[in-house]
């Protein structure tokens, strides 16, 4: 993985230094809360229903055992003993003193990490694939031009006052494992005719208020355009984005009042003047920060052993995780294991500092010692011996991240909720547990199959209820909290919107709605079709009929 | 409004003429785009130094054709939020080669320095009086930069380049 250099290093030791003079002026009171609220704002402090809440960027979803050691000590030190991984692949902290603040920010940037633009109306936190460098199914490591991404966009000057908050996606695999159409800038890595490395481009997608799946801008950019290329859009969107409206100044705004076309074209003509300018990509550049992404020394590992057969035979608990919790690894003899946030009544994309120190021992007794974190809010151990799972699930176990529920209905991404957020109009944590306890069996799950559940606990769309194939949407009405669901989102490159399917559910009501859909997909589905599948052959009405034919 | 121009409190000759004003007989005058776009020549009869403030809306493509002319460009921030001047900023630097004084005026603070100046302004209407002072020390508090600007830093990458190979 990537490694700082002493102009890395430097710079964010010194962003440290400033905050915490700006922390000083803050509490000697130089400074009132509303004049440091934007300096917070810059450097992922929040401050929320209870206390103020500290979001650490995971460049591109990429840690270290190192990294997640010093998360597990935060956690302890200087909160609750835990943390929260979130959609954008960050970590949360819920329980900071302002105080510590830049001992924290000290502490990480020990281990190359910071909080630099994971709030304010900045560019933040690249969205990778969790599986970028190991995915048997990939094109190219997009691991390299997120870094490039993060360098780019680190206190960019022209685009630290942007009409609002701006989010970039990148996929090297035709799978999307990034969301990248609901990103203000997806990316997907793409070859050109001699095989050479580019980019398509993707604009304007995103959820919130108003969800919006992005339309393509560029089929094929090549590599070394690709930061002229993305600040053409940033200078575009900064100079003619709206601002005069909250709720209307992300980039979709803009490119749904212009027309893609137009806005293709203003992006263009801007690019034109500066693609062969100083932000054009050295290769020397491009090479430095390849190198840090060579794979690691593969074992030449045989092909699963006896002893895993038997396995096999003899644990059907481990089948089951086998099947839902690993997926194919470009290398011989080598899987990707999925490591389930998701336990039975528990808080999605929530770890202990046990369970995250239990996690960087085993990435380095069952790989190279690097950790992924995905959208979904779970970890990635990305280098696991096929031979081996069965060991790594043994340990996973007694740490209670062994749940085999990857891509099933218990694996609910879902936003802090009313629980946390001054925003939310209801809470989310605790509909998850429900649905969570309520299909608690393994071999129900694995029977309903692929299925993907959101929750957000308002309309800003945190936990991506418009892309889930279930979506669940906290509203109040009156003081009391419903939920309102959508059917059919997607968030892959067949990316969709879920529709709504009527009038919202009680708090008492959304579990049972939950298994009534799920219920009535299991009669009407047809041999091998995933939930989605059956949704996109017959739409809305048998599911409506179900939910709504009693009342 | 205290102007800090290379780095210290400095005095403001500059008439600012409104719409609709009488444009002074003398002196260097401040003038929005409307005012010369009107009284172009006017303004250029008078055979004394010209400025020109730009709203957030007009491209700094209005005044390519003239930007010799002017020996002050003003871009105003409404509220510190606004960034649309750091693309005019960097558009009149770095595409029209705009050489004079660039100035930002409005909701200019201290924790911006840094930004304006990477982006090109060289002059500031400040708002709180610890400006000339705060204004070293916030250029001074981050030394790497990442983007090439017309600012005259060197940028991260480059110092890579230049790097002598590791023994």
């Amino acid at each position: 993985m990537y490694r700082y250099d002493e102009f890395d290093h430097t710079l964010v030791s010194e962003r440290v230094a400033q905050f915490r003079d700006q922390v000083r002026r803050r509490l000697s009171g130089a400074l009132s809360e509303d004049e440091f609220k934007p300096l917070r704002l810059m450097n992922g402090l929040y401050l929320q229903l209870h206390a103020y809440m500290l979001r650490v960027a995971v460049p591109y979803g990429v840690l270290s055992a190192r990294q997640m050691r010093k998360l597990a000590h935060i956690a302890r030190r200087y909160d609750k003993g835990y943390g929260h991984f979130t959609t954008r692949q960050n970590i949360q902290y819920n329980w900071p003193r302002l105080e510590e603040v830049p001992d924290i920010l000290e502490e990480l940037a020990e281990v190359e990490m910071h909080a630099i633009q994971t709030s304010g109306n900045t560019i933040r936190n690249t969205t990778a694939d969790p599986f970028a460098g190991v995915a048997a199914d990939e094109i190219a490591d997009p691991r390299i031009y997120a870094e490039l991404i993060r360098q780019w966009s680190t206190l960019h000057p022209e685009f630290s006052f942007l009409p609002r908050k701006f989010k970039i996606a990148i996929t090297g695999a035709p799978h999307d494992r990034a969301a990248i159409k609901v990103h203000d800038i997806g990316i997907a890595m793409r070859r050109g005719p001699d095989g050479e490395p580019g980019f398509e481009i993707w604009v304007g997608g995103g959820q919130g208020r108003t969800p919006v799946i992005a339309k393509r801008i560029r089929e094929f950019l090549p590599e070394p355009d690709l930061l002229s290329y993305v600040e053409a859009i940033l200078r575009v969107y900064n100079q003619f984005g709206r601002r005069d409206n909250i709720y209307k100044a992300r980039i979709k705004i803009l490119v749904n009042d212009l027309g893609i076309e137009a806005f293709a074209e203003a992006v263009e003509a801007e690019w034109r003047a500066t693609r062969d300018g100083t932000l054009r990509l050295p290769e020397s550049e491009i090479a430095r920060i390849a190198q840090h992404f060579a794979p690691p020394d593969y074992d030449p590992v045989p092909a699963p052993s006896a002893d895993f057969a038997e396995h096999r035979l003899a644990t059907p608990e481990f089948v089951q995780w086998v099947r839902s919790n690993t997926a194919p690894h470009k290398q011989p003899g080598y899987s990707i294991v999925t490591i389930s946030l998701k336990p039975e009544g528990g808080i999605p994309g929530d770890a202990t500092a046990a369970q995250m120190e239990a996690v960087a021992d085993l990435s380095e007794v069952f790989g190279f010692g690097e950790i992924r974190v995905t959208k979904e809010q779970n970890l990635v151990l990305p280098d696991v011996k096929q031979f081996e799972l069965y060991a790594l699930w043994e340990a996973l176990k007694r740490h209670d991240l062994a749940t085999a529920n990857i891509g099933l209905l218990t694996d609910i991404i879902a936003c802090p909720g009313l629980d946390y957020c001054n925003l939310a109009n209801a809470r989310s944590i605790p509909i998850a547990q429900q649905i969570s306890r309520r299909f608690a069996s393994l071999k129900q799950l694995h029977d309903i199959g692929g299925l993907t559940l959101n929750i957000s606990g308002c309309i800003n769309a945190c936990g991506h209820h418009h892309v889930g194939n279930i979506g669940i949407l906290g509203v109040d009405k009156k003081g009391t909290e419903f939920y309102q669901v959508t059917l059919g989102g997607d968030a892959g490159m067949d990316a969709a919107l879920g529709d709504i399917v009527g009038p919202a559910f009680a708090e008492d009501a959304i579990v049972d709605a939950v298994e009534t859909i799920v219920t009535t997909y299991l009669e009407i589905r047809q041999d091998g079709e995933r939930f989605i599948d059956t949704y996109r052959r017959t739409g809305l009405a048998p599911f409506k009929e179900t939910l709504y034919a009693a009342h | 409004m205290p102007l800090i121009k290379n780095g210290q409190i400095a005095d403001d000759p500059w008439i600012a003429v409104a719409e609709g004003e009488t444009i002074p007989a003398t002196g260097a005058v401040l003038v929005p785009y409307s005012v010369w776009e009107r009284q172009r020549e006017t303004l250029l009869s008078r055979n004394t130094p010209i400025g020109i403030a730009l709203a957030n809306d007009q491209p700094p493509a209005l005044i390519e054709a003239d930007i010799a002319r002017f020996e002050l460009i003003a871009l105003n921030f409404p509220t510190f939020k606004d960034g649309r001047a750091y693309s005019q900023a960097r558009l009149l630097r770095e595409r029209h080669g705009y050489t004079g004084e660039l100035r930002a005026t409005g909701n200019v603070l201290r924790d911006q320095f840094l930004f304006l100046q990477r982006c090109g302004f060289n002059a500031f209407e400040v708002t709180t009086p610890d400006g000339a002072a705060a204004w070293g020390a916030a250029l001074a508090e981050i030394s790497v930069t990442y983007q090439p600007t017309a600012d005259g830093r060197t940028t991260a990458s480059l110092r890579r380049q230049s790097r002598p190979a590791a023994a």
